[in-house]
């Protein structure tokens, strides 16, 4: 798990700025200005599904999207994708207006650089799973010997190599899942959407495809907006994690800034539900050195428990957290421990 | 939504009786004027004449450009023959029955496995040993080439229809409805008139009824595509003839194989009554044993279309699941396929010089048609008195009042309470619907006949759901039961209407009583699937409740499954009625006096106009039912709390 506990700076990827989306009588007509759309939004004849959403999304990242139903956050992914064209707003990719791109334009950007995972899979029943993952470059008229390379790769990379033969009916909810994956990973995109995408899953099976996410993240560096109803998934694997509320954003950032400093009681509610050693790193949880010399050490990376077990030998510590290079970055015991968790007092700051 | 209008009730009642009174003081109230019509029929056939005067060339073209590819199968699967394109003969020998056996059989074997092969090959058998193999090939002549036509046309229309909801709206929705409704019969006046008799116009009318289901299917298909299935055709950047082609017609495609099998099957009930305007092939035996009262020959032309049909249909059937489930199309099936086409050319190429292998020999065929024969004749003295006493029965306890009140009631009086219960079950569009439809029935001058057809649609349906719902109730308390009931409904759904005349009149003769009882047994098998559906579709949770509260199984069905199972079974209802209505044209064989019947005198005569008025009339009444009892099922439905979220 490579995260940072600091927020690295990174070249902004998908980002929009103001979107509003309406529905309603005569929501499809786009809004020429930002006071048009806002009285319309007060009228009470529209419903806003998003009321002036702006991101920023940074290359390499995965964002979060979180929210319950009907907080809008599946319409903002699909404005991000373009799939609904917001009333007001601009959506840049790569610092090119996605809102203001042709049709045709749009379809180049979508074969080259999109991809999309969906919370009940969409693969098509009639294709095997090879055929599945091979229909994007089809479309897009790649020639046969770099499809089969394309296609052989992503399902080596998604564990499903040797049931390319197969139709997706032959397959269990996670392997069908897996195949969306492997579908969207095909074109080389840099640029995931995935929809809720292990929703629908048994909740074991959503753990290890949440795992296979990241660790296929640690290798490709893509760019990814994650829509979830699930607070415990938005911060496993978020490295930045929005929470919505009635189409608004209520707070962003990272799962440890959200689980230590809640912005309103709405986001606190969901903070009360998770387990916060699972969140909060040892880096975070650190105080400074009393010492040069520690029997044990765990990683700064790591989350408080994965320290569980050197704790227990170290006897509740103090033991070493180190940084990504063995650097020294400060010590930890049972009590920093509880303390975070508790978010009482931590490392020195209060709460 | 619209809450039920108990206020309404109380106009309904005043308004009927004023109307009466009405009607009792003045003749014109009780019988509509004849000076009041309109000439519609006449001006429609002015019209139509005008237009086969001037656009002969077009239809003859069009009639050439359907013949060639007819005449190839005609010849390939039936008679052989020649085949002229533009001074080149090619003679055409059929091909041999033993080699196309051999082919059906492989094709379940293949497809089904031993189980559907065992069948295809009993069919098979009983079309040869029959004498009916030439005939039914030509009707499956018939089938082969207007499927294409009414998939490709269906499909297209279907695309467009779902492209540009508000076209469907507007313009292909009501069409299509008017279209299923239009009795059959009705196409083929028009077609007649434009393409004369033969084949070809049989063709088109065929085309043309079989066309709608398919439109509606893929209409219904693709606009139930999951949201993530269109989503993925724009995020892979489809254009969007690649979305539809490569993506949604794709993931559409076993609900379009079912609509497929929907339409061949419906293409070979039109075949059948198409042999009326010169189809030919099974459909023509069967009329021309019922015109002579030919018993045996009637009912083994009869049966070979029933056999043909289930052989169409389990085919098809098959084939439809396999494709959704991926095995249809398998790449190991090569030799298999060479072989059997090989052997099929081979033997037809040995039939040139080896008779029984180009035609099946006479001397090994058999027939029943006598002991047919001497088996009804036996029936009829034997059982005379009792089937008398039956038919004179229901004449004069059901069929007969029910008859004389509708055909005396007064049009305004009916009228009137037409338009009050459409306001009441569904506000003032649908009253003004029906008063539009009773409007053309009166001016068309058809009244006295819409009223008979009414009678008797209204007869068989009280005769089909006082059969048809204890038979589902039972079918659903007893599931072994329940299995050959399904089988049975199964069966009957797959005979072309045609053929329920066939026992009937051998039994009954002609009249309203055959008729009735034709209609009954085809009208009855929706009542059936839809009551054991709605009773299947009530949830464990609601009969739970019932058990624990301590119901009785009588107090059950009373208070927790009819309930329930209402609005349902209000649909099934609504079906029974349109299947009447178009059974009721067919009776006309059997010497009904009613809409039907007219249609059938105008095809005698190519009347185009009065066929085309009075099936208006039919698919007009047909329409004016379903929305009526569309309407009444939406009203009681929203009563219970919605389960289904």
């Amino acid at each position: 798990m490579s995260k940072t506990t600091a927020p690295v700076q990174r070249r902004t990827k998908l980002s929009c700025s103001e979107i509003w989306k309406l529905y309603g009588p005569n929501a499809d007509r786009p809004a020429a200005s930002r006071d048009e759309v806002e009285s319309r939004a007060a009228n009470g004849r529209c419903f806003a599904a998003l009321s002036d959403v702006s991101l920023d999304i940074g290359e390499g990242e995965i964002f979060v999207v979180m929210g319950l139903s009907g907080s809008g956050k599946s319409t903002l992914l699909r404005c991000l994708a373009q799939l609904v064209e917001p009333t007001f707003g601009n959506v840049e990719l790569d610092g090119r207006s996605l809102t203001r791109m042709g049709q045709a334009e749009l379809r180049e950007v979508r074969r080259h650089d999109m991809g999309m995972v969906f919370q009940h899979f969409g693969l098509l029943p009639h294709l095997t799973v090879a055929g599945n993952v091979a229909l994007p470059l089809k479309i897009r008229g790649e020639k046969a010997e770099s499809r089969d390379h394309a296609v052989a790769t992503a399902l080596e990379l998604t564990g499903l190599a040797a049931m390319a033969d197969r139709l997706p009916a032959q397959l269990s909810g996670g392997q069908q899942q897996r195949v969306g994956l492997a579908r969207a990973l095909a074109v080389g995109p840099g640029l995931l959407f995935l929809d809720e995408p292990f929703s629908a899953l048994d909740p074991l099976i959503r753990r290890e495809l949440q795992d296979e996410l990241i660790r296929l993240q640690a290798g490709l560096h893509k760019t990814m907006v994650f829509v979830t109803h699930d607070f415990s998934e938005a911060v496993r694997v978020g490295d930045r994690v929005a929470i919505m509320k009635d189409g608004r954003l209520r707070q962003v950032g990272t799962p440890e800034d959200i689980v230590r400093q809640p912005a309103d009681d709405y986001v606190r509610n969901f903070v009360a539900g998770v387990d916060l050693t699972r969140v909060i790193r040892c880096a975070t949880a650190a105080r400074p050195a009393s010492r040069s010399d520690y029997a044990h050490a765990v990683s700064g990376q790591g989350r408080l428990s994965d320290a569980a077990e050197t704790l227990m030998a170290a006897g509740g510590g103090p033991i070493a957290v180190q940084g990504e290079d063995g650097s020294l970055i400060g010590e930890i015991d049972l009590h920093a421990v509880l303390a975070a968790v508790s978010g009482k007092s931590l490392a020195g700051e209060p709460a | 939504m619209t809450r039920f209008r108990p206020r309404a009730i109380w106009l309904l009642l005043p308004a009927a009786v004023a109307a009466l009174w009405i009607a009792q003081q003045f003749s014109w109230a009780t019988r509509f004027p004849k000076a009041w019509e309109l000439p519609v029929a006449k001006t429609v056939s002015k019209s139509a004449a005008v237009v086969t005067d001037n656009l002969s060339w077009l239809t003859r073209l069009f009639a050439t450009a359907i013949e060639v590819p007819m005449t190839l199968v005609v010849a390939l699967l039936s008679e052989g023959g020649a085949l002229t394109l533009g001074g080149f003969a090619l003679d055409l020998p059929p091909l041999s029955w033993s080699g196309l056996a051999l082919a059906v059989v492989w094709l379940g074997w293949r497809t089904g496995g031993p189980g559907l092969a065992l069948l295809q090959a009993l069919g098979c058998a009983y079309l040869l040993f029959f004498g009916q193999w030439s005939a039914a090939m030509l009707t499956l002549a018939s089938v082969v080439i207007a499927v294409p036509f009414a998939l490709g046309a269906g499909v297209v229309l279907g695309i467009v229809a779902w492209r540009m909801p508000r076209l469907d709206r507007w313009l292909v929705t009501p069409v299509l409805d008017l279209m299923q409704t239009v009795p059959a019969f009705a196409y083929l006046v028009p077609t007649l008139v434009l393409f004369g008799f033969g084949p070809v116009s049989a063709l088109i009318a065929t085309v043309i009824f079989a066309l709608p289901p398919m439109a509606r299917v893929t209409t219904l298909a693709l606009s139930r595509l999951p949201g993530a299935i269109t989503d993925l055709a724009a995020m892979m950047g489809c254009t969007r003839g690649q979305a539809l082609w490569r993506v949604l017609l794709p993931a559409a495609m076993p609900m379009l194989l079912v609509g497929l099998n929907q339409t061949v099957m419906m293409t070979l009930n039109m075949v059948i009554i198409a042999s009326m305007i010169g189809a030919g092939g099974l459909g023509f035996d069967v009329l021309l044993a019922l015109r002579q009262l030919d018993i045996g020959r009637g009912l083994e032309a009869g049966a070979a279309i029933v056999v043909l049909a289930i052989m169409l249909d389990r085919q098809g059937r098959v084939l439809a699941s396999g494709w959704s489930r991926g095995q249809a199309v398998s790449r190991r099936r090569g030799l298999g396929l060479v072989l059997v086409l090989g052997a099929l050319l081979g033997t037809t190429l040995l039939g040139q010089i080896h008779a029984p292998l180009r035609a099946f020999p006479e001397s090994w065929q058999v027939t029943t048609g006598s002991t047919m024969d001497s088996l009804v004749a036996w029936l009829n003295v034997n059982f005379f008195d009792t089937i008398e006493a039956v038919r004179v029965f229901l004449l004069m306890n059901l069929m007969n009042p029910i008859r004389i009140a509708l055909a005396s009631a007064p049009w305004l009086g009916v009228m009137t309470i037409v338009a009050m219960l459409g306001w009441v079950l569904g506000g003032w569009r649908l009253a003004v619907l029906g008063l539009g439809v009773g409007g053309f029935c009166l001016v068309t001058g058809l009244w006295d006949e819409t009223m008979t057809t009414i009678y008797l649609c209204l007869t068989a349906a009280i005769l089909s759901v006082s059969l048809g719902v204890p038979l589902g109730i039972a079918g659903h308390r007893w599931p072994r039961f329940g299995k050959l009931l399904t089988l049975a409904v199964e069966l009957l759904q797959t005979m072309p209407s045609f053929v329920y005349l066939i026992p009937v009149v051998m039994l009954l003769r002609v009249g309203d009583v055959s008729a009735m009882i034709a209609i009954v047994a085809f009208a009855v098998t929706p009542v059936i699937r839809y009551t054991m559906a709605a009773f299947e579709a009530v949830p464990p949770a609601l009969t739970e409740a019932g058990t624990v509260m301590g119901c009785t199984s009588g107090q059950m069905l009373r208070h927790v499954q009819l309930p329930v199972a209402l609005p349902t079974i209000l649909l099934g209802i609504n079906q029974c009625f349109l299947f009447s209505l178009a059974m009721v044209v067919i009776t006309a064989l059997v010497g009904t006096r009613d809409l039907g019947q007219k249609v059938y005198i105008a095809l005698t005569k190519a009347d185009v106009g009065s066929g085309l008025v009075a099936g208006l009339c039919l698919g007009l009444v047909g329409i004016l039912v379903d929305r009526l009892f569309r309407a009444a099922a939406a009203r009681i439905a929203p009563q219970e709390p919605s389960s289904h979220a």
